[in-house]
Parts: C-alpha cells; sequence; structure tokens
C-alpha cells in the first residue's frame, strides 16, 4: 500500500517537473507520439516496483504499525490527485 | 453505418475498458467490505473468495489496459501536429481545441489532468488485488489496512471517473478520427 502510494506521488512529483522544466521535458520523452507522458509513467511505475520490492523484502513478514502506514499511504494518493490538477500546478 | 479505425480504438478504450472498469468500482467497493465483514462460516466464503480473486484480476487487467492503450494508441493521434499551413485541423484534435478559446480549457484542463490522473487507477487496483489475494478472508482481522484498501478502491474509482468524464468531453469536441474506414452495416436509401 505504500509502494502504491509513493509511485502515485512519484508520478505526480514528476508530472510537475516536466510541466515545470523544459530540460526535464526533453529527457521524459521516451517514446516521442506520446511525448513526455511515456517518461513520466514509466519512471513512476519503475519507483513503484522497486519500492514495492523493497518494502516486501523488509516488512513481508514482519508485523508493522499499520496505522501509520495506511495513513502516509492515502496522504501521498491524495497530495499526488491535487498535484496533477493543472490550477494547482500553475499556482506553485 | 461505418466507424474509422481511431473512433473504434477510442470506443474501445473508453467503453470498452474505462466504462467498464467504472462499473466494476462499486461492486468491488461493496464485496470487499461484505467479504471481510461477513461472519459466514469458512466453508461457505471459500468459493466467494475465488470469484472476488477472479474479479479483482479482471478488473487490473481493464485499468491497465485502458491506460496503456490511451497513453501508447489514442494519445499519440490526439497530440500529433498538423503539417504547416494546414487549415483544417478535423485530424488534430489538441490543436483543434487549442485552436479556440472557448474549447481550450477541454485540453489544458481536461487532458492535461486526465493524462496523469488516469494512471492513480491501475496501479490503486493492483496494490489492492494483491493485497487481497495475500490476506483475503483473514484481511477481516487487519481493520487499518481493509480500510486502508477500501479507500485505495474509492480513490482509483474517483480517478478513472475524472479521466472518463474529460474522456468523454475531449471526444464531444475534438474527436480523435481517421484511419481506415470500417463499414458496419449498410443504411437503406432514404
Amino acid at each position: 500500500m505504500l509502494a502504491a502510494g509513493i509511485g502515485s506521488f512519484v508520478l505526480a512529483i514528476i508530472a510537475f517537473a516536466a510541466d515545470k522544466s523544459a530540460p526535464v521535458k526533453i529527457g521524459l520523452n521516451f517514446y516521442k507520439p506520446t511525448g513526455p507522458l511515456s517518461g513520466v509513467t514509466t519512471v513512476a511505475i519503475v519507483v513503484w516496483f522497486l519500492a514495492w520490492g523493497f518494502l516486501e523484502w523488509r516488512w513481508g513478514k514482519r508485523a508493522v504499525a499499520m496505522s501509520r502506514i495506511t495513513r502516509v499511504s492515502l496522504a501521498l494518493l491524495f497530495l499526488s490527485i491535487l498535484l496533477t490538477f493543472p490550477p494547482i500546478i500553475d499556482l506553485l | 453505418m461505418e466507424i474509422t479505425a481511431r473512433g473504434l480504438w477510442t470506443l474501445l478504450h473508453g467503453m470498452g475498458f474505462g466504462a467498464l472498469y467504472l462499473l466494476a468500482c462499486s461492486g468491488a467497493l461493496i464485496e470487499i467490505y461484505r467479504f471481510t465483514t461477513s461472519s459466514a462460516p469458512i466453508g461457505e466464503t471459500a468459493r466467494e473468495e475465488r470469484l472476488l480473486k477472479h474479479y479483482l484480476v479482471a478488473m487490473v487487467v481493464l485499468a491497465w489496459a485502458a491506460v496503456l492503450t490511451g497513453a501508447y494508441v489514442i494519445y499519440p493521434w490526439y497530440r500529433a501536429g498538423p503539417p504547416a499551413g494546414a487549415k483544417d485541423l478535423a485530424l488534430f484534435p489538441q490543436q483543434l481545441l487549442m485552436s479556440s478559446r472557448s474549447t481550450s480549457g477541454w485540453h489544458s484542463l481536461g487532458m492535461e489532468w486526465k493524462e496523469h490522473i488516469a494512471w492513480f487507477a491501475p496501479i490503486s487496483i493492483t496494490m489492492v488485488a494483491f493485497v487481497f489475494f495475500k490476506y483475503g478472508r483473514d484481511l477481516k482481522n487487519h481493520k487499518q489496512l481493509r480500510a486502508g484498501i477500501l479507500a485505495f478502491v474509492l480513490a482509483s474509482f474517483v480517478s478513472a471517473g475524472v479521466a472518463g468524464f474529460f474522456g468523454a468531453m475531449l471526444d464531444k469536441y475534438a474527436p480523435v478520427q481517421g484511419g481506415q474506414t470500417i463499414q458496419l452495416s449498410n443504411g437503406e436509401a432514404k
């Protein structure tokens, strides 16, 4: 769950960075017909899978503080939704 | 009655994968809640658990199919630039929307939000399916985790809903057209 929150947040942060910086936007142009969206989503998915694998390895068989993890995951997801909303990106 | 190849892909993306996913979200919310709070004996719920697992796998497939066809099949047609001096922008939806103040917001707000928020749906539902496969009925004993995955299903529904709404509106104001024409049936002459 935390990995999904991290992956979503990374997607929002990279999309924000691509919107604000031309070099980042150009660097994320992995597949020309789709443009920077291809890089934004590919990087976010790779980070999500890496975070998922790492957290599963570290916490997979351990009892963890689920209440705090749930709150942090949902906060990251909520922030991600806000950060992809164009009027908020324009404000920052 | 005919449809263009690009129109057919758009239909498959929006009505086939996207709309079906949205419909499935309410079922997932109710079934996950019901299944993980039910006091029915284990034997009776084994079949239900299998069914819910299949249901979630179908949702994962639909969500990924919707974003991947959207980003890698339809979006390139949407954002394609017209040749220099082109007057007719019907085949270039993004340019068509941006050419008028009354429609530019559908791109600058609608598509700009849709192209990113849509991805939260497959990420969320994949996580939910994974957790359900791992814990199954035992989610009943993990209230925080259960509440968390239900919130992620809801967020996935909202994300897909935003993407679906703007997708429908974009298709209304600047449909993705072109490609081979497919004849669906012969109409009667008037």
